[in-house]
């Protein structure tokens, strides 16, 4: 029965700990003069994406090419002239923020001497670098959920737009890509600062890695399905080389969560996108032309968020089992 | 009978080629300050990360109360506090947010943390500081704040690696009483390495020396001076006045003198048995006064040369017949 009992205490004990750092690593976050640069990001991206859409709104409804529904969506898709749209700029300026967060995680608590001193505490190992991401998410969640519904309410104001139930939760669904997207990112440079001596190097890393994602690949991809199947000649082969070529570059792109992100949200913001891969003719023909419920468009972008999550929580993982056999000496 | 706190039983830890602690026995009782004396790289911070189950043995094992170290390390770390060479805080949170901190995570919380931390900060001497970012603090004020850090979980072992590197000897001093204090009043056990040897000789009961992982003599200042002297060498350092030829003639005329070398003014005198009687009574005699004369090897400097020059002999030894 005693046994029993310490056996509990111990347990509550456990998740004390990590209650205390996340506790912690979020009034980090919160205090810390980092959290100046994320608002100043993520007002960036918010105000630019808002400017765009109330200005490219009325010239989308204009120019006619899409239907007048879902419009309260569009709010988070249209570009006006050269601005870039909330959704674009969150794909390419939201892995910054998971970046910011996370790329000294680990060792610059090993350069500060504070780790060593963390882990003689009586806690688990692993709670450290839990609490950590936890409370990365956490913030994430919190920054990404406020500037989402902020754009739909200075929307909603400027633009007398009511948004239906269904675009509300397409909304919703999109914002929680988001995060997982960030989450990706901020998981990512967690690795990094567990691997890397120095806050530097790791930091270079992950923008490495994130240029890498974000323009190299697309070439890479290019490049590698021109090679495997040419097209462009005169010929009977390139023609039936066509198809093969558009689907390898595509799932090589595929590897690149900023292209995931990218066809997922899309998809989702766009009721009127019904696939994400190439439609033939015959596939076409007899189809409707309609929008697709939430329930098919989720369907569709299904993979894309089992592959971001599980490239999340595989680089976490990563970071975890390393932080976890390293040896943590004086600094 | 007393109280065995920290046992290590044949306690082995090798890097690929290196073996950085080498069947390391080591028994610290209840209420001592145990020195383990060695210089860097011989092997005493790796013993402490194993003491703490921070790092695994290849070997052996290390038992604290009774409780593995490596298998409990939790319920160990519950007990024994760990002031780490160079000590970090996080350096934007005050010293009382660091220490806060740390008592939340030991599961204090409210009016008795706090009371805690006040209490502590003054018992090393941070009221003051307390409220100033980390961040600014000198390295004396760090070591402080550590122990008042490593005492928030009321250890009843507490570890401390080289407390004393970079600090003011004024902050030594401090530290040392403190260091002194725990153990006498609190009845702490202490194991702290270090290789400054003039401030471990001050505050240990006992003291091992480590050389290349192992752990070569272990005792008190005098059964360590004892078992040098043993080795049947005494060395004497004197001065006298006036310092002419008669004076060396005298030196080497003395029975029982092996060898006499001169530093600046001073003899160092290596003889096979205690001499100082009888050279005090023949230098009275001729008329010379002296000015200094000290038996070597009373001291932990001396005591530890001699370790190491012992050691090193041997190591020289195994490579020799190791290249044959």
């Amino acid at each position: 029965m005693e046994q029993i009992i310490t056996q509990e205490k111990s347990k509550k004990h456990n998740y004390h700990t990590l209650k205390v750092l996340f506790e912690k690593e979020t009034a980090d976050f919160i205090n810390g003069k980092r959290m100046l640069l994320f608002l100043l990001l993520m007002a960036l991206i918010t105000v630019t994406g808002l400017y765009a859409a109330v200005s490219g709104l009325a010239d989308a409804l204009e120019s006619g090419n899409s239907s007048a529904d879902f419009l309260f969506l569009k709010l988070f898709t249209v570009s006006a002239n050269s601005i870039p749209s909330y959704n674009s700029l969150m794909a390419l300026m939201g892995p910054f923020i998971g970046i910011f967060m996370g790329f000294d995680a680990i060792n610059s608590e090993r350069t500060e001497g504070t780790l060593n001193r963390l882990v003689s505490q009586p806690l688990y190992r692993d709670h450290i670098i839990i609490g950590k991401f936890l409370a990365g998410i956490f913030i994430t969640a919190v920054m990404v959920f406020s500037s989402g519904i902020l754009i739909a309410a200075v929307g909603l104001i400027s633009t007398g737009l009511i948004p239906t139930g269904a675009e509300a939760a397409r909304l919703f669904i999109y914002l929680c890509f988001c995060v997982v997207y960030i989450g990706f990112w901020l998981a990512l440079a967690i690795l990094f600062s567990t691997l890397c001596q120095h806050a530097a190097t790791s930091a270079l890393a992950c923008i490495a890695v994130w240029l890498f994602c974000a323009i190299f690949i697309s070439l890479l991809a290019g490049i590698t399905a021109d090679a495997l199947y040419p097209v462009g000649g005169n010929d009977m082969e390139s023609l039936m080389n066509e198809m093969d070529n558009y689907y390898c570059a595509q799932n090589i792109n595929r590897i690149s969560p900023y292209y995931l992100f990218g066809e997922a949200t899309s998809t989702l913001l766009n009721p009127s996108v019904r696939s994400v891969n190439a439609v033939t003719m015959t596939q076409l023909s007899g189809a409707l032309v309609s929008t697709l419920s939430v329930g098919q468009s989720m369907l569709l972008v299904w993979p894309h968020l089992t592959a971001l999550g599980a490239l999340m929580l595989l680089a976490f993982a990563v970071s975890y089992v390393s932080f976890m056999r390293q040896e943590i000496r004086a600094r | 009978m007393e109280t065995v706190v920290i046992q290590t039983k044949g306690l082995t830890k090798r890097y690929g080629e290196l073996t950085a602690v080498d069947h390391l026995d080591l028994t610290v009782y209840k209420g001592e300050v145990f020195g383990l004396l060695g210089p860097n790289g011989a092997g005493k911070t790796t013993t402490t990360l194993m003491l703490l189950g921070l790092t695994e043995p290849d070997e052996g094992e290390a038992r604290i109360n009774s409780l593995n170290c490596t298998l409990d390390s939790i319920e160990v770390k519950k007990i024994v506090g760990y002031l780490p060479d160079n000590v970090g805080f996080y350096s934007g949170m005050t010293g009382r947010e660091n220490l806060r901190f740390t008592g939340r995570l030991g599961g204090l919380e409210g009016d008795a943390l706090e009371e805690k931390i006040e209490k502590l900060l003054a018992r090393v001497n941070m009221t003051e500081a307390a409220d100033k970012k980390a961040g600014t603090y000198s390295r004396g004020m760090r070591q402080r704040l550590g122990i008042a850090d490593v005492l928030m979980k009321d250890p009843e072992v507490i570890i401390m690696d080289e407390p004393t590197l970079g600090i003011d000897p004024e902050g030594i001093r401090e530290l040392m009483w403190l260091i002194r204090d725990l153990a006498e009043r609190d009845g702490k056990t202490v194991l702290l390495s270090s290789h400054q040897l003039h401030q471990v000789q001050r505050i240990c009961d006992r003291m091992g020396i480590f050389v290349h992982g192992k752990m070569i003599a272990c005792g008190t200042l005098e059964e360590l001076g004892r078992e040098i002297a043993h080795e049947g060498v005494n060395t004497l350092e004197l001065a006298a006045y006036p310092d002419n030829m008669k004076l060396r003639d005298i030196l080497n005329g003395t029975k029982g003198v092996t060898n006499i070398e001169k530093n600046s003014d001073v003899y160092v005198i290596h003889s096979s048995f205690d001499i100082r009687r009888s050279l005090a009574r023949e230098l009275a005699e001729q008329g010379y006064t002296i000015m200094h004369l000290r038996q070597a090897g009373s001291d932990l400097d001396e005591i530890y040369r001699k370790y190491f020059e012992k050691a090193g002999e041997q190591s020289g030894a195994d490579h020799h017949t190791g290249k044959k």
